[in-house]
């Protein structure tokens, strides 16, 4: 008994060492957080958008360490969950060696997060959250370099009516961006004159028998999902079996080669399955090339959607700060400082395309893309067909 | 019935194909009776103007055209079910205590059977497995899973159940909650060492995504075909097999006999010599067994698992379990079956007959509440609990 006692005061003490050693921080030395579900359902795309972050710091951070800083990077895991979010973002805080946060994969997470980073006042680039709420809110630190869902949603429904469909049927995942972005295909078909058959939200991410019942005798034109793959395309692949034959329209959630290893050939029997995003693939940009061969040197595979954006907002970051440390005299900038300087940069020339943000912090202009499924086989996935392009400026 | 089949052993086999039977066809009739009786209620409502002008049918047609379906998802969610209440309700017998960490056990068989399949496909025996070769992986996979999910359960007897035997009967209830949450951890870590992905998908062999057409009738508009996928088929089957070979084991085999004498008094089971521990980890083995083929079942019709899969159908199963009658394993079936059922009609009507006001998302709601009122009217369940024959 006693040996137990022993065993658990000295394993006791050995954390505690653990933690005072990190305690102790070098002055010159400025971390830039990531946060991307790294774990889990998601962690493909999100593994990738902490890996073109890594990239770009390898590659951009020549200036700061010329300046004498020694640069590194946080890597957090939110798991796709807000509650893990906001406790990886209380931690980011109470770092003062932070000084931004590249991240979040998912809408649902970043805008509670985010709460903690404008409240400390720490600059968030988001390469991938697109509900409307997350620059809505006016925080001087959250800025995006990506689209948004009302514009991302109404650009569905818009591409659903030109393919002359009449009936859609719409399902979400209940989260803030499934949800969010379901309801603005929902207006805009219904402005389009689109009839929308039914409107429901689910958590369920296996048996999709008793959900699908109602929607294969409605005889939709089009089931539209607002939310992840990996409920979307479980929810594709069942239909099929029970056979419907008609189009899947999903979002930028769906944009991972993982939905193809769940969905495989069901995705193209029938009408097919698109989808909307805000960030095409690597392909679709001309300054990716060596941003592909770099990746897939270093990291062994192709990244996946994201990481492009991933690197731009890691690119964005660095020079913010390394503009706000020369203001600063080339001491440690103040956090506040480095938030203003991401909204003063002017044309930044990233490799996804040249960004200015606007005083809510979205891009002044934004791509999407409407892309079409070719291929069952996950290998195939960034090879899919682009459908259409198109540049639209945010609503103000 | 006793003197017109003579052998014990073929009525332990008959009678219960018989109730099964009767369960499914009485339950379908029920429910489709008091389906067609709302859509009459119904007819006029907003519901049914809404459905005239988006889909020009009224509401009786569209709930009647719409049963065959809803008939054959329920009664196949159903047999899942009853397969895990199976795995409640025996250890309940024996044990009289509820073993929360059975929904686990099913996720490990499932877990088990799939990536046994996923290995048979990274080898490349699937793809070029013919005909019947799909039925013998299946048939292996399932095994493999009711091995592993019966082994586990057996273990944790050992370890987490047996030296709380003489505690009060909330301390076990603890531990298998903590069990529970344990193992939903320990899956995600050894599923997520490859790969960091703790979700798996089945692959796709043979021929079970495959419809097989049942039988169409024409109406006014379109015809409606009613069909049935193969691998519904092979769930139905492969849990009836399955509930058939435990009421068999239970009911007339030496084996059998030990479980029951266990459950009616355990101390009277040991003076006459039975191995009590021996005998209880059995239950836990048999138990165990059917939750891991019924996992493999699940992820065979619904595609995807992960860590967290053996929760909701758990909760299901143990409320079947509950419905029925707990330590009744005829009350298990019987639960597990109107269970199903509830839950698809709620899912596919409940949008309709509410236009769209309350989605198939509430259907847990709904079976949930109609099951708090029978609970009410009648506490030990459907069937009552059995003290006397328990298990």
């Amino acid at each position: 008994m006693r040996n137990r006692y022993i065993l658990v005061v000295m394993s006791l003490a050995v954390m505690g060492l653990l933690l005072a050693g990190c305690g102790a921080a070098d002055p010159k030395v400025i971390k830039i957080a990531t946060q991307s579900p790294l774990s889990g359902g998601m962690s493909a795309v999100g593994t990738d958008i902490k890996n073109g972050a890594q990239l770009a710091m390898e590659q951009l951070s020549g200036p700061l360490v010329a300046m004498g800083f020694k640069v590194e990077l946080a890597a957090f895991d939110d798991q796709g969950n807000p509650d893990t979010g906001v406790a990886n973002a209380k931690n980011i805080v109470s770092d003062p060696a932070i000084l931004a946060i590249v991240g979040h994969y998912n809408s649902g997470v970043q805008i509670p997060a985010s709460e903690e980073y404008h409240a400390a006042g720490l600059a968030n680039v988001s390469p991938a959250n697109t509900n409307p709420k997350v620059t809505e809110r006016g925080y001087l630190e959250v800025s995006r370099i990506c689209g948004r869902d009302d514009v991302q949603g109404a650009v569905g429904a818009q591409f659903a009516n030109g393919k002359g469909i009449k009936s859609a049927y719409v399902l979400h995942d209940k989260t803030a961006y499934g949800q969010g972005i379901a309801e603005y295909f929902k207006r805009e078909s219904e402005t389009l004159g689109i009839k929308v058959l039914g409107f429901a939200g689910t958590e369920e991410k296996a048996n999709f028998d008793s959900i699908l019942s109602p929607i294969l005798a409605a005889k939709p034109e089009v089931i539209y999902f607002g939310g992840m793959f990996d409920q979307a395309a479980v929810l594709f692949k069942q239909a099929r079996q029970k056979g419907y034959m008609g189009m899947f329209l999903s979002d930028d959630g769906f944009d991972s080669s993982d939905a193809a290893k769940i969905g495989g050939a069901a995705l193209l029997e029938g009408a097919g399955t698109y989808f909307s995003t805000v960030a095409g693939p690597a392909a679709a940009y001309p300054g990716t090339a060596k941003f592909q061969a770099d990746f897939k040197a270093k990291f062994g595979g192709e990244p996946q959607p994201f990481a492009a954006q991933s690197y731009d907002s890691m690119a964005i970051v660095l020079k913010a700060i390394e503009n706000a440390a020369l203001a600063a005299d080339k001491k440690m900038p103040a956090r506040a400082d480095v938030a203003k300087a991401v909204r003063a940069l002017k044309d930044f020339p990233g490799i996804t395309g040249t960004f200015t943000f606007n005083s809510k912090g979205d891009l002044a202009k934004a791509k999407y893309f409407i892309i079409q499924v070719t291929s069952g086989d996950p290998a195939n996935w960034s090879q899919n067909k682009i459908d259409r392009i198109l540049d639209i400026a945010p609503p103000q | 019935m006793r003197r017109l089949i003579k052998s014990d052993a073929l009525r332990e086999i008959i009678l219960p194909l018989g109730q099964m039977t009767v369960f499914v066809l009485g339950a379908g009739a029920l429910f489709s009776a008091v389906m067609i009786l709302f859509a009459l209620l119904f007819r006029g409502s907003g519901a049914d103007k809404l459905l005239l002008d988006t889909q020009g049918v009224n509401i009786l047609f569209y709930t009647i055209s719409n049963l065959p379906q809803v008939l054959i998802d329920g009664v196949t969610l159903g047999f899942v079910y009853a397969a895990i209440a199976l795995g409640y309700t025996m250890v309940y017998g024996v044990l009289e205590f509820i073993n929360f960490a059975h929904s686990e056990i099913f996720a490990i068989g499932a877990f088990a059977g799939v990536e046994f399949l996923i290995l048979m496909d990274k080898i490349g025996l699937l793809a070029g497995a013919g005909t019947y070769g799909p039925y013998l992986y299946l048939t292996l996979a399932l095994s493999i899973g009711m091995l592993t999910a019966g082994g586990v359960a057996v273990l944790i007897e050992r370890a987490a159940y047996r030296p709380l035997r003489g505690a009060p009967r909330l301390v076990p209830l603890i531990s298998a909650i903590g069990v529970s949450f344990a193992l939903q951890d320990i899956i995600r870590l050894v599923e997520s060492l490859t790969t960091g992905q703790f979700y798996r998908v089945i692959p796709t062999f043979g021929n079970f995504d495959e419809r097989i057409p049942l039988f169409s009738f024409k109406t006014s508009s379109a015809p409606i075909n009613v069909n049935i996928q193969v691998k519904s088929v092979i769930v139905i089957v492969a849990a009836m097999m399955m509930l058939v070979g435990l009421n068999y084991i239970v009911k007339a085999t030496r084996l059998g006999k030990a479980i029951r004498s266990v459950a009616q008094d355990r101390n009277t089971a040991a003076i006459m010599g039975i191995g009590v521990n021996g005998i209880i980890a059995f239950t836990f083995l048999l138990g165990g067994a059917l939750g891991g083929a019924a996992g493999v079942l699940y992820a065979l019709k619904f595609t995807r698992i992960d860590p967290f899969v053996g929760f909701m159908p758990g909760m299901k199963a143990f409320t079947a379990a509950v419905l029925g009658g707990i330590g009744n394993l005829t009350g298990a079936l019987l639960g597990g079956i109107i269970l199903g059922m509830l839950e698809s009609f709620a899912g596919a009507y409940l949008g309709t007959f509410t236009m769209g006001n309350f989605g198939s998302e509430y259907k847990d709601i709904i079976a949930f509440l109609i099951l708090i009122i029978v609970i009410i009217f009648r506490p030990s369940g459907l069937l009552g609990e059995q003290i006397s024959q328990k298990a």
